[in-house]
């Protein structure tokens, strides 16, 4: 089934995207074909295949709960624009 | 003949004493300067820091301490390795501005082995794409026709190989981001099994495929760099805990009796006839130096562009939600409300190809849809694993072609994302299985290289790089240049 125009603003907003009309049209179409390219998967009957998420079959590996002292808290912030006292500072959130 | 130095033969004259560290980097650097505006192969570069790191490799050969045999080459880095101190863009106006706090640990393995950086190479958004189109700071153009694509993600460093402008440069490959470049440029690329390879401070696209590697002349400068790049990183979760034997000890073991299996799958209508009568020629070469050819199904492998961009896409799409605007990258200004500064922050930093695969793993991760595709493309994902255990039964090596054309003119694709899609028919496969494959250079046609891939099973390293090896032996495919080659020759 074809994405509407109200579907490719849908997933802009679950991704936290925007656009404007232009660009709506032209992302309408792209993902159209991405869509009904990767629909090829659909008509093959998998039932009973396992899902592979991962190339390794591996567990999470646990490291000692020892305290390391990672890098820098200045050091990192210095690539965000707007801290005050080692805080991140961010627009209103609540009214 | 006269041939183009390779990294073993810069490590040869640094130990004979024939050159230097800072000239072969200052060298280096002057060919960065005299290509960049044709080839645009680089982000940024690093002179002051590569000279300071060159220098302090000539006084610890002077002194008879090298850290390594490559102490002193100079190399560079894709710009999606973070290296402390010096900008990291991965190709996005998001990450415009961004300076690393710490190394990758990549990085870190070529700094302690005496590598000298001399700069970050150009590569398409966050590796998102197969011609380096999709970079913000502008096209890659391939040195053996600059109106045509260099390939991509790792565009840049294979240009800049390529070129001459250094012997080694890193990529990264999650869907034959290595291999396509590496391909199209006329060398040899390649990508180590998932694991073996730290992704520690390597941006992250899709984690499940993404893999470090790397694009040189030769296999044997592969192999070499490949020892200094590989090995297990407590700091990586999903680093493979396994023992590193030598890839270059047996590198030089005659191909009596290397099995090579040829699948049908590769043979489709896509695949250029020049490309097709090259591999035959390379298959027959192959037997000359007595390796046996023989057909291998991989009955699944046709699903395999579909299966990855529900992969790729679905993994992208959760990685790429760090960037909101506040701890690192672009940051929107005068937004009313949080959630204004995640979208206006996100929309104008990322490009409308990174775009695309966020929107495209958003959707098929969503309500609803999420068995409909995603759990779908984990099953043929097992499908197409599977085919290549059973293939690994019979044989050591599968060859084929790496791209189905040689290099495509800038523009040619842009227009159609599933025509740029396919052209990771071929290398897509060895990604959702986690093996070992690469790409060596097999021919030319007209005028333009073309290359041959080989995947080998899971931690197969050893006998891959050996594989071609063996064929460089026996052929000069490698040693072609462009008309642009700038690097120097022994």
């Amino acid at each position: 089934m074809p994405l509407s125009q109200a579907d490719v603003r849908h997933i802009a907003t679950l991704s936290r995207l925007e656009f404007d009309r232009d660009q709506l049209d032209d992302f309408q179409v792209k993902l159209d074909r991405i869509l009904a390219f990767v629909d090829q998967l659909t008509a093959v009957d998998m039932d009973g295949v396992e899902p592979m998420a991962h190339p390794l079959d591996l567990t999470q590996r646990l490291r000692a709960d020892e305290a390391d002292t990672g890098i820098d808290r200045d050091r990192i912030q210095q690539n965000a624009r707007e801290t005050t006292d080692g805080y991140y500072r961010v627009p209103k959130v609540i009214e | 003949m006269m041939r183009p130095v390779d990294l073993a033969s810069q490590a040869d004259q640094l130990a004979a004493g024939d050159t230097t560290s800072v000239a072969l980097t200052e060298r280096s650097l002057a060919a960065i300067d005299a290509l960049q505006p044709t080839l645009n192969a680089f982000i940024s570069i690093d002179r002051e820091g590569a000279l300071t790191a060159a220098a302090a490799a000539d006084e610890r050969r002077t002194a008879g301490r090298p850290l390594s045999a490559l102490d002193g080459v100079p190399i560079a880095h894709k710009d999606i390795f973070c290296t402390a101190g010096l900008k990291t863009s991965c190709g996005s106006r998001m990450l415009d501005t961004f300076v690393p706090p710490y190394n990758a640990t990549v990085v870190d393995r070529f700094a302690a082995a005496g590598l000298v950086t001399v700069g970050k190479t150009n590569m398409d958004e966050f590796a998102m794409g197969s011609s380096n189109e999709t970079s913000f700071y502008g096209d890659v153009m391939n040195p053996w026709d600059t109106t045509r694509s260099p390939g991509g993600s790792s565009g840049g460093s294979a240009a800049a190989v390529a070129a001459g402008i250094v012997a080694g440069a890193t990529g990264t490959d999650t869907g034959g981001s290595i291999r396509q470049p590496a391909a199209l440029c006329g060398i040899t690329g390649v990508k180590p099994t998932y694991g073996r390879a730290s992704r520690y401070g390597m941006i992250a696209f899709a984690s499940s495929l993404d893999q470090a590697g790397t694009l040189t002349r030769t296999a044997k400068d592969a192999a070499l760099l490949l020892e200094l790049l590989c090995g297990f990183d407590p700091k990586d979760s999903t680093s493979l805990d396994v023992p590193m034997e030598s890839w270059t000890a047996d590198i030089d073991k005659p191909l009596d009796g290397l099995r090579i299996g040829v699948a049908e799958a590769f043979y489709d209508d896509g695949l250029a006839s020049g490309c097709r009568d090259a591999l035959e020629v390379a298959l027959d070469e192959y037997r000359q130096l007595g390796a046996t050819v023989s057909t291998v199904e991989l009955p699944h492998l046709y699903l395999s562009v579909p299966t990855y961009y529900v992969v790729a896409p679905a993994e992208c799409s959760s990685n790429l939600s760090r960037f909101d605007g506040i701890r690192f990258g672009h940051r929107a200004t005068d937004c009313d409300d949080l959630a204004e500064l995640y979208t206006r922050s996100r929309s104008e930093g990322f490009g409308d190809e990174v775009k695309r695969r966020i929107m495209t793993g958003t959707y098929v991760l969503s309500s609803g849809y999420y068995d409909a595709y995603y759990l779908k493309a984990q099953r043929a994902r097992q499908l197409i694993s599977a085919d290549f255990k059973a293939a690994f039964a019979t044989v050591d090596v599968i060859a084929g072609p790496t791209a189905p054309t040689p290099a495509f003119g800038l523009g040619d694709k842009v227009d159609d994302p599933v025509t740029m899609y396919l052209n990771d028919i071929y290398t897509i496969g060895a990604n959702l299985a986690g093996l070992p494959a690469l790409s060596l250079p097999m021919g030319v046609v007209d005028g333009l290289p073309v290359g041959m891939q080989l995947i080998g099973p899971a931690l197969s390293e050893a006998r891959l790089l050996n594989a071609a090896h063996g064929f460089q032996s026996a052929t000069d495919w490698h040693h072609a240049t462009p008309p642009l080659f700038q690097g120097g020759e022994q």
